[in-house]
């Protein structure tokens, strides 16, 4: 045992974590020693240093468990890596022109963004609680930094602030039911936790003297009662409703790039995460888990669809957007099977898109006194702009999930999933929630193309172009090819169960 | 099998003509020609190419031909292309009206003209997907994103109302669709598949799913179609939307619900379709009797031909649900002809509109005076509309009503009513917009058709009077398929224990 112990771990799976952490650390020195001048570099530098990592994923990656059977690098993990990662690079080379418009040129704010996006792959990669907490706090404590990053403004700090409090506090509970799961299993590692509850069950089978199959698989009380806070710790990290509450908050009070990388990378790596939990973990008490899943999906998209109507700051509205696509990925998680988890990939693929996009085009939306986040600034922006005007309505038809777009493919294998585990009514009311929620997608586009012009915006920016381009032909063009998504996804999926 | 992949060809062409005007650049009045006349032309050889479809077509073979088949979504749904007699006529139908959709809004439409054909070309591969496609997903996809162009037609080329009717359109139809989504997902795990053909020939859903998804379909149809009471989006739309727009809108998006109805509702789900088919009478006659009632009473002349058509197509409703061929053939007929007509009505309407820019009826009077070239060609609209015999619109009248008598009396008492209400508001309107003194002095300096206009509704006026006393060309093609599809619908009611009805329908053609 000790010798076991001692010995080196197998390094070759965690490469890319590894080089992640070496590299921000290093340039932090860089940071440090060159004072604000070296902000380019640094820039330059995470993004490469992303890249790298998302190749290294790519063309070797290297399948297997290490740590102790603490970390998993598997096909799942290696597909969400890939999300959150592009998620990230994107965001960062999104800051650029706001950094260098708006004064908030930090060389922090890119190796931070590389620290939580090393979080977020400890999170996707974790087989046990203790990594997992691991992951999620180092996520978490460089996203508080992150969303103050400004701090000369009040509402800047005041998002930080938000975030902070009610984020520890959702730490807490997720640290609480982890607490409860190893008292009543003796286990903190997934295999360890999921075998247990097997036994739990055979045993209470043999003890009722019922035969395997008609025992009600249900945990223990102890057990449920960690899965409920686990649950509400993660639905707070997904913004899940009723854990959403400091969303809007924050995606308007953070700076824009901020928001855009909050809004894609950190939301990817949560719901990972939860699903590895809840499958590989207590994929045996499906029941126990599932009626929760199924109510915060039905509140998220309720919510996502009706308090979205009212807002006229397009950063909220995405706030409100991206609350009710949550609904829609939990619905795939409700369903709890293999076609479920493969259609909640696919959908958050959709996701990361479509946010990417819109992020890109509000990030544009620049005049000559400053940036403007009104949804009625965009007024006539099809007479004033074409490309972006059009680039943006493809994307909102997307959210709104109307076919050919990559967002209605997302929906669709959700909830054909959902279909399949017999959840009828959370199909319809999520389909009927997406009807809802068109309307403020149809807003958007109707300010753009049947409103007067009021004035126009500074021209994009060339990452902008490149992201908003990029990112409107995976929307726009996903139908013509989806073969590669599609297999990466069932292949992903498939290592689950 | 083909080998040149028609189907695939007639429904993309028209995005080949929206690549050649994303080349054009400037807004200058030769840019805006060049882009008319790539519209124009791209149309234009998408109908020729289309009618290689119908040369191709074999009228005795039931099934479906020029079949094409690819891997798209790996199991869950292919590409699968092909038409038969029900579907076929309807691609020509699309490809037919939109050249003269283009030259209809050749003049009428000055502003921001790259992106109203882009929104045509577009609408037009989607129209034409609709009906040639064989996978459930697949049909879905071309349905629904065809919300998309006409969405942004209504919207930004409309009238005064166009966010309102936009809206209300995107809406209604979105909320009805995305309920037949949901059972087009549940039809996936039933029978294992979303082809068409397979889930016509083989699948039979116990009779309690059936209901279930028959009414979800239903919702998408009835909405589409327009059935009353779904039907309220239908007025707004057409009034708002630009002289094309009502065209493609009352032509050919209507006809989906009809379709979508001989396509799916009526062999998936025959036992739900014939325990359902009380309802749609009561439905159907409504519409007829109601609907022409509120167009007696209408203002705005494109909101009473919108009323007309509620009604018009509560006759095909009837005809279909009468589950007999002659019911069912009747329906496509009709379809088929009041695309032509009520696009002709709408066209009519727009000559008018470019002129005056208005569209109440009190602002006309006396055209006759100084437009007798489209005194008659609105003449034969309107009769035609009303369905006077030697009119295409007619024959479909007359074949609904043939069938649902054989089913019940008393349903085609009550849609006769309906025909004597529409010759009553038909001649109202062209008495108050045609004939009379011309008094008012605006009126007097207004110009007969013009080549243009003629060149319009020249095709149509033949069509519509040749299809009147020659129907067969229509009914030769649908009928094998219709027929074959009334077999599969009568021995699916025996086996789901409903011989009586059924044996009742055989006997009776």
């Amino acid at each position: 045992m000790t010798a076991e112990l001692l010995a080196m771990p197998d390094l070759m799976p965690a490469l890319p974590e590894i080089l992640l952490v070496l590299g921000a650390l290093a340039l932090l020195m860089v940071g440090a020693f060159g004072g604000e001048k070296s902000t380019p570099l640094v820039t330059g530098i995470c993004v490469a240093l992303l890249t790298v990592a998302g190749l290294i994923l790519l063309v070797s990656p290297h399948y297997g468990t290490t740590f102790n059977g603490a970390f998993v690098q598997d096909a799942f993990s290696q597909y969400m890596k890939v999300l959150v990662l592009i998620g990230s690079g994107f965001a960062i080379a999104m800051s650029v022109a706001y950094a260098r418009s708006q004064n908030f040129d930090r060389f922090e704010y890119p190796i931070l963004i590389v620290l939580a996006t090393v979080g977020m792959m400890l999170m996707l990669s974790a087989n046990d609680l203790i990594s997992m907490y691991l992951g999620v706090e180092l996520q978490s404590l460089a996203l508080y930094v992150v969303a103050s990053i400004n701090r000369d403004s009040v509402r800047s700090t005041e998002a930080g602030l938000k975030y902070f409090v009610l984020g520890a506090l959702s730490s807490g509970m997720l640290l609480y039911g982890m607490s409860f799961i190893y008292g009543f299993t003796g286990h903190t590692d997934f295999v360890g936790i999921a075998s247990a509850l097997t036994d739990e069950q055979a045993s209470r089978g043999l003890v009722f003297g019922i035969a395997g199959p008609l025992i009600d698989e249900r945990a223990s009380l102890g057990v449920v009662f960690g899965i409920v806070f686990m649950l509400a710790g993660i639905a707070f990290k997904i913004s899940a409703v009723p854990f959403h509450m400091w969303t809007p908050d924050v995606y308007e009070g953070a700076p824009t790039p901020v928001t855009a990388f909050f809004a894609a990378a950190p939301k990817i790596a949560a719901f990972g995460m939860l699903v590895r939990v809840l499958i590989e973990a207590l994929g045996d008490v499906t029941t126990d888990w599932q009626q929760i899943v199924v109510f915060i999906s039905i509140a998220s998209m309720g919510l996502g669809a009706f308090a979205a109507i009212g807002q006229k700051n397009i950063k909220r509205l995405m706030a409100y957007s991206s609350i009710g696509n949550m609904g829609y990925a939990l619905v795939g998680l409700a369903a709890g099977t293999q076609a479920g988890v493969h259609g909640l990939i696919v959908f958050m693929t959709a996701y990361l898109a479509m946010t990417l996009g819109a992020f890109a085009c509000i990030l544009s939306m620049r005049r000559k006194e400053g940036m403007v986040e009104e949804i009625s600034d965009l007024a006539g922006l099809s007479k004033t702009n074409l490309p972006m005007a059009m680039l943006l309505a493809v994307i909102m038809f997307s959210l709104t999930g109307l076919p050919p777009l990559i967002g209605f493919f997302g929906k669709f294998y959700v909830f054909i999933a959902a279909m399949e585990a017999g959840l009828v009514p959370l199909v319809v009311i999520g389909l009927v929630a997406s009807v809802v929620a068109a309307y403020y997608y149809l807003r958007v586009i109707k300010v753009m193309f049947f409103d007067e012009p009021t004035g126009e915006f500074l021209p994009m920016s060339g990452e902008m172009k490149i992201v908003l381009g990029l990112s409107s032909a995976v929307v726009g063009l996903f139908f013509i090819m989806p073969e590669p998504i599609m297999n990466a996804a069932a292949n992903a999926a498939s290592v689950l169960f | 099998m083909n080998d040149w992949s028609i189907l695939s060809i007639t429904t993309f062409l028209p995005l080949v003509g929206v690549f050649f005007i994303l080349l054009v650049r400037g807004d200058d009045p030769d840019a805006k020609t060049n882009i008319r006349r790539v519209a124009l032309i791209t149309t234009s050889f998408t109908f020729i190419v289309s009618l290689f479809i119908w040369g191709g077509f074999t009228n005795e073979n039931p099934g479906f031909q020029m079949v094409e088949k690819y891997n798209w979504f790996g199991e869950t749904f292919t590409y699968h292309m092909g038409v038969d007699g029900i579907s076929m006529l309807f691609v020509i139908l699309t490809t037919f009206l939109m050249p003269l959709c283009i030259l209809a809004s050749w003049e009428s439409i000055q502003d921001r003209v790259k992106e109203y054909m882009i929104a045509f070309l577009v609408l037009e591969t989607l129209m034409i997907g609709v009906f040639c496609s064989l996978d459930l997903v697949l049909f879905y996809v071309f349905f629904e994103a065809g919300l998309i162009p006409m969405f942004l037609i209504i919207g930004v080329w409309g009238g005064p109302r166009r966010v309102y009717a936009s809206y209300k359109f995107f809406l209604y139809t979105l909320l009805g669709s995305v309920l037949m989504l949901a059972a087009i997902m549940a039809m996936y795990w039933q029978a294992g598949t979303l082809d068409i053909p397979t889930l016509l020939n083989e699948s039979e859903f116990p009779a309690a799913m059936q209901t279930w998804l028959w009414l979800a379909f239903f919702a998408s149809f009835a909405v589409k179609m327009p059935m009353w009471p779904v039907h309220t989006w239908l007025p707004d739309a057409h009034v708002e939307a630009p002289t094309a727009g009502s065209v493609v809108l009352a032509a050919i998006l209507l006809k989906m619900g009809g379709y979508g109805f001989i396509r799916f509702s009526l062999p998936m789900f025959p036992i739900a379709s014939d325990m359902f088919a009380p309802f749609i009478f009561t439905l159907s006659v409504v519409a007829i009797i109601y609907t022409s009632l509120v167009a007696l009473a209408q203002e705005d002349i494109k909101k009473l031909i919108a009323y007309s058509s509620v009604a018009h197509m509560g006759f095909v409703t009837m005809g279909i649900f009468s589950a007999n061929a002659q019911g069912i053939e009747g329906a496509i007929f009709m379809m088929l002809a009041h695309g032509l007509i009520s696009g002709a009505l709408f066209l009519c309407v727009g000559v008018i509109y470019d002129r005056m820019h208005t569209r109440q009826i009190s602002a006309y009077g006396g055209l006759v005076n100084n437009m007798p070239r489209y005194a008659v060609a609105f003449m034969i609209f309107t009769m035609a509309n009303v369905g006077l015999p030697g009119t295409a619109g007619f024959v479909g009248e007359f074949l609904t009503m043939v069938g649902v008598f054989q089913v019940n009396t008393w349903v085609a008492f009550f849609a006769a009513t309906g025909v004597i209400l529409s010759a009553a508001y038909a001649l109202f309107l062209y008495r108050r917009v045609v004939f009379g003194a011309l008094e008012k002095e605006s009126l007097k300096s207004m110009l007969d058709l013009n080549g243009r206009e003629k060149l319009i509704l020249a095709p149509l006026i033949i069509l519509t009077i040749f299809f009147g006393f020659y129907p067969a060309a229509v009914l030769d093609v649908t009928s094998a398929s219709v027929d074959a599809l009334i077999t599969n619908y009568n021995a699916a009611l025996d086996a789901g224990g409903l011989g009586a009805h059924a044996a009742a329908a055989v006997s009776s053609h």
